[in-house]
């Protein structure tokens, strides 16, 4: 109906609309409820047994919040969460500052954009597993080429072992993660850039404002939304972190590089502490709503418009 | 436009360099015999051998998780997309109480963190002996690709104009006449990238596929390349033309819908 339809049609409109909505959704409700809803709730419930598959003969007992105090106290999972805090922090900003000086190469290109774009999707596109294979093989103790690259430009004296120490196994995780999502945020970026109106470029010019006060005074300014979008989308991500570490350091050497999702997934599968997993999962569900909250807060307004 | 100095040009070369060069020295890398993997300056490879990918495909028979990741994955996007062009419909052209409150509820649990559904789908899944097979997986793949549909599709419908439709329904339509005869014919490049997308996401899926099967029978591609082991060492030469395989369909897929993988992304992710 269009915007002037009269006022009273509404009320019936409303009713018919109302039942073939409901209508048309119900197959998502059906499937949502299955296959989050009720799992979700299954795991609230889990998270307040003892439920442990190697030793049944403790049945399942109610334990309240046992294993959420647990969880608080467990060193294991503390590290894993600072883990997960550092990975985040660092791999964001370093994708935020590549994603910017991306997106303006690909704004500024006169030729060969679609090239670049295609190009530039590569890392993104590639399964994150795969492109955790892919860098452990360059960052080859031995003889990958990133020592090799390193070796031969006299920055390093020999071959380093990246993966098994503690502190280095950092930088091919974060590496991996900055290749492969600075794509994602420059294309979002490319995406707000272009919808800076280009005569304020014009009207800057005419004030005599170089190329750089026009970056810091238009284009940045602008460009402030799309960068928190970005940053809380990538963030959410990085917080949710599994494939690449799973691959490239499997959480090792011992748990110096374990992600929450890490952590959580082998007191699942590899130590059968279903109770104990499902408390660590519904913290790590908390944790993700909050940052949730702060990116709806941002974008929300348009994620959520209902008129068209 | 700006004007462009020169020495800008040489770093966004340096830049776009960066992202492909990994890509290439893997490709690079996967024909090169087994012993000389790890030399330097292959730039070009010199002696070029297809020895892994026939060991790929004749000893680890790779053509088996290829398969389940291509049943998975097209499967799920069918079933996501079915779904969720008729939610989006619903969400996009009707006026009805509670709109809001789905939305918002479809973009909470695309946020959700993958791994705290894990416990109870496995559960779920062994009690009704689905652990280990392609229902096992499709299901809990929904749950993300579900969302990411409604949520794409959504994006797109409300871009297209509504008025052809309504003159269709002053005619007489019903609405799902109209939804059928003029909305789908209109909104099909929306549902194709929706389509596209849903479908690279379940094709680079992880975790829920490392977690429900047990076996190379039913392994999808990123989960069996992760779990490759050589007799006394990494089998990097598999690995790698493991990795090309299952990126080989990626990339045709970005290089044939390359402005509309972009569009999608975009607008999934902030114009709504």
């Amino acid at each position: 109906m269009s915007p002037a339809a009269p006022a009273g049609n509404a009320a019936r409109v409303d009713v018919e609309d109302t039942r073939l909505a409901w209508g048309l959704l119900s197959p998502t409700v059906v499937v949502l409820a299955l296959v989050v809803g009720f799992p979700l709730a299954w795991t609230l419930w889990e998270s307040l047994h003892v439920h442990d598959l190697r030793m049944p003969w403790l049945g399942y007992p109610f334990a309240g919040l046992a294993n959420y105090r647990d969880a608080v106290a467990d060193p294991r999972f503390r590290a894993a969460i600072a883990h997960t805090a550092f990975f985040a922090a660092v791999s964001v900003s370093l994708e935020l500052v590549g994603g910017l000086a991306l997106a303006l190469t690909m704004h500024h290109a006169t030729r060969g954009r679609a090239l670049l774009r295609v190009l530039v999707l590569l890392p993104w596109a590639i399964p994150t597993a795969v492109s955790g294979l892919l860098w452990r093989f360059l960052f080859d103790g031995q003889a990958g080429i990133v020592n090799a690259i390193f070796v031969g430009a006299h920055l390093l004296d020999r071959s380093h072992v990246w993966l098994v120490d503690p502190t280095m196994a950092w930088v091919p995780i974060i590496t991996a993660d900055v290749w492969k999502s600075t794509p994602f945020v420059a294309l979002l970026l490319l995406a707000g850039l272009q919808s800076v109106d280009e005569s304020l470029y014009d009207a800057a010019r005419i004030d005599g404002a170089g190329p750089w006060r026009q970056f810091v005074e238009i284009t940045l300014p602008l460009l402030m939304p799309a960068v928190v979008v970005a940053a809380a989308f990538r963030a959410l991500d990085a917080f949710r972190v599994f494939d690449l570490i799973y691959v490239l350091t499997g959480g090792g050497p011992g748990t110096a590089t374990e992600s929450v999702s890490l952590y959580t997934f082998s007191a699942l599968l590899q130590r059968l502490r279903f109770g104990y997993a499902s408390a660590l999962s519904v913290i790590a569900f908390a944790a993700t709503f909050v940052l949730g909250l702060v990116y709806v807060r941002f974008a929300g307004k348009h994620l959520l418009r209902v008129d068209r | 436009m700006t004007a462009k100095p020169r020495p800008l040009s040489v770093l966004r070369l340096l830049l776009v360099f960066g992202f492909v060069f990994p890509v290439y020295w893997a490709i690079a890398s996967s024909f090169a015999p087994e012993a000389r993997l790890f030399d330097v300056p292959p730039v070009v490879p010199t002696d070029v051998t297809v020895d892994h990918y026939r060991a790929l495909f004749e000893e680890r028979q790779f053509w088996l998780p290829m398969r389940n990741s291509l049943v998975v994955a097209g499967s799920t996007t069918a079933l996501a997309i079915v779904v969720g062009t008729l939610a989006a419909y619903a969400l996009t052209r009707l006026r009805f109480r509670g709109r809001t409150l789905v939305l918002a509820g479809v973009l909470a649990v695309s946020m959700l963190p993958q791994v705290s559904l894990v416990p109870p789908l496995y559960l779920a899944l062994r009690a009704g002996g689905l652990i280990n097979s392609y229902t096992g997986l499709v299901l809990p793949y929904l749950s993300f690709a579900l969302p990411l549909s409604i949520w794409l599709l959504v994006g797109y419908l409300r871009q297209l104009p509504a008025e052809v439709e309504d003159a269709a329904l002053i005619d007489g339509a019903s609405r799902l006449q109209a939804l059928w005869h003029i909305v789908l014919p209109l909104a099909w490049p929306g549902v194709a990238t929706a389509a596209i997308l849903t479908f690279l996401y379940c094709w680079n899926e992880f975790l829920f596929a490392l977690s429900f099967t047990l076996g190379p029978e039913r392994y999808t591609a990123p989960v069996a390349i992760a779990l490759f082991r050589g007799r006394y060492q990494v089998p990097w030469g598999e690995i790698l033309a493991a990795a090309v395989v299952t990126t080989l369909p990626v990339v045709a897929v970005v290089v044939a819908f390359e402005r509309r993988i972009v569009e999608g992304l975009t607008a999934g992710a902030m114009k709504g």
